[in-house]
């Protein structure tokens, strides 16, 4: 179970918190959109049940227990800016090495080439760096992965390819999964459950 | 190149000048208001696998043989893979052309042929830009005083300095904006500053590549509203984007662009089942759609499959810039 245990979390120290007091459950196997407008703090909330924020009160709870501080984290975060999650100054392969042996047929499943593993960054396009953002995380062995807005950027084919992707892996593993778009259709095929926020 | 026909408006999807038009289509003045005719684009570039020194040059082709037009008061949405090439068709319309490319085609802008000079020259002069965000302004500096532009006399200045404040009323903004810094607009307002800024210098065409990316979909139909109030006026909007729910919601044609050139061109109308689709990437777009089959099968190329079109080390702007 990934929980959120009453968190509150704000950015200014000042201002009304984004969330006060929030609680949200995640169950292995699960698939739970997050919808919301614009500027709610989808984002926000995905990257506190990551660990990349940590809430001011409340906490974060990935199997009982908090998430680790150092090593991997059994939750991992796939964003809508993978040009961003990826260090320009290395090749793919290098890159993907940061999550230990990435398997051949977890690249062929993806439709990652082996041509693109010397490349940097700028030399793919958004579409193909997403998929090796996939294969690093999915590679971590995560019991819980949070998509946040994965396929916003892609066409509708691409998207329908990384979603087959995703929910094949998700099934095989049993992971949970956390996932936010914009897209009803895309909510309404995914996921299982469907939380409100704001 | 240019078809002369004084037609009235279209019927639907009628199809002719090989592509299908939309209600909305209109050939003013008998041509179109943009036609790129059997425009390629290579560039120049050395064999990754040679060893270093040794390596020979060769041309990477990156846009082959595409053809798009808009007519005045349409919206022509471009739709297609991340890495196809969307950005450098934009980018060749508004003759920015990086040194190591070979571009070959025609285009021909409100009936008269441009060569790379003539594009530059109507770069901001009849061809406006709407970028994706606030990142293409100038952090340091005032939205109004770049809003204004550069580079006029005092009399000038002064004038646009007017002109830029009717724009914001009509656009629903408050003259204080104009005193603002880029990163104090929120995202509704940064996309009218945006489009003021394409049109304080009168366009007829407006080129907008990505301009709702991360909106979700009643909030990027509202930003292209605004859109709308322009083509109606008689402008013509090429849209880029990769989304193509959103293009289907309010563009009036739909180009499909896959691997470097336009495999269809047809009225939104057309996207109303597979069937009236002719190309079979156009109808593998719309099973894909969650809506509808949600299948990722693209008939032509079994998953896994990527875009061909930089599987040669990338060009130099490395593909989609968008992503």
């Amino acid at each position: 179970m990934l929980e959120a245990l009453s968190i509150t979390f704000g950015y200014a120290k000042g201002d009304k918190p984004l969330y006060e007091d929030y609680s949200l459950e995640v169950a292995p196997g699960e698939r739970v959109a997050l919808v919301a407008p614009s500027g709610r703090g989808k984002t926000t909330l995905c990257r506190l049940l990551a660990g990349y924020e940590r809430p001011w009160s409340g906490e974060v709870l990935c199997d009982g227990s908090p998430l680790p501080s150092s090593g991997t984290c059994p939750v991992q975060l796939i964003g809508q800016h993978p040009e961003l999650a990826v260090d320009p100054r290395l090749r793919m392969e290098k890159t993907l090495a940061e999550a230990g042996d990435v398997s051949d047929e977890l690249l062929a499943a993806l439709g990652i080439r082996q041509e693109w593993m010397r490349r940097y960054p700028h030399e793919l396009s958004g579409g193909e760096l997403q998929r090796f953002c996939i294969a690093r995380a999915v590679t971590c062995r995560p019991h819980y992965l949070i998509a946040d807005e994965v396929s916003t950027m892609l066409d509708a084919l691409t998207q329908a390819q990384i979603w087959h992707f995703l929910l094949n892996w998700q099934a095989e593993s049993g992971a949970g999964l956390v996932l936010v778009s914009h897209s009803p259709a895309l909510v309404e095929r995914v996921a299982t459950r469907k939380v409100l926020i704001g | 190149m240019v078809e002369i026909q004084n037609t009235p408006p279209h019927a639907d999807a009628e199809f002719h000048h090989h592509h299908a038009h939309a209600t909305t289509s209109r050939h003013e003045h008998g041509h179109h208001l943009l036609q790129v005719s059997h425009l390629s684009v290579g560039f120049r570039m050395y064999d990754i696998d040679a060893p270093f020194l040794s390596a020979e040059q060769r041309t990477v082709n990156v846009i082959d043989d595409l053809s798009i037009s808009v007519h005045e008061g349409e919206i022509v949405a471009v739709v297609g893979a991340s890495g196809s090439g969307k950005t450098l068709l934009a980018d060749c319309i508004m003759g920015l052309f990086e040194p190591n490319a070979e571009v070959r085609g025609e285009i021909w802008f409100d009936g008269e042929p441009m060569d790379a000079m003539d594009l530059a020259a109507a770069r901001g002069h009849g061809i406006s830009l709407v970028p994706q965000g606030v990142s293409h302004l100038n952090p340091l500096m005032r939205v109004g005083r770049q809003v204004d532009g550069f580079g006029y006399s005092r009399a000038e200045q002064t004038e646009r300095t007017a002109r830029r404040d009717k724009l914001f009323s009509r656009y629903g903004l408050a003259p204080e904006v104009a005193q603002l810094y880029p990163h104090e607009l929120s995202g509704g307002m940064a996309r009218r500053v945006l489009l003021c800024t394409a049109l304080m210098d009168d366009p007829k065409l407006i080129i907008a590549d990505e301009p709702t990316p991360g909106l979700d979909l009643d909030l990027a139909v509202a930003a292209l509203d605004d859109f709308r109030s322009f083509a109606d006026e008689g402008g013509g909007v090429l849209l880029i984007t990769h989304d193509i729910e959103l293009a289907l919601r309010v563009a009036d044609r739909v180009a499909v662009f896959k691997d470097g050139t336009v495999v269809e061109e047809t009225a939104v109308a057309n996207f109303a089942s597979p069937d009236l689709l002719e190309h079979p990437f156009s109808r593998a777009l719309w099973h894909a759609l969650p809506e509808h089959g949600f299948s990722a099968n693209d008939q032509d190329h079994p998953i896994p499959i990527q875009s061909t079109a930089f599987e040669q080390g990338g060009s130099s702007d490395g593909g989609d810039a968008t992503c």
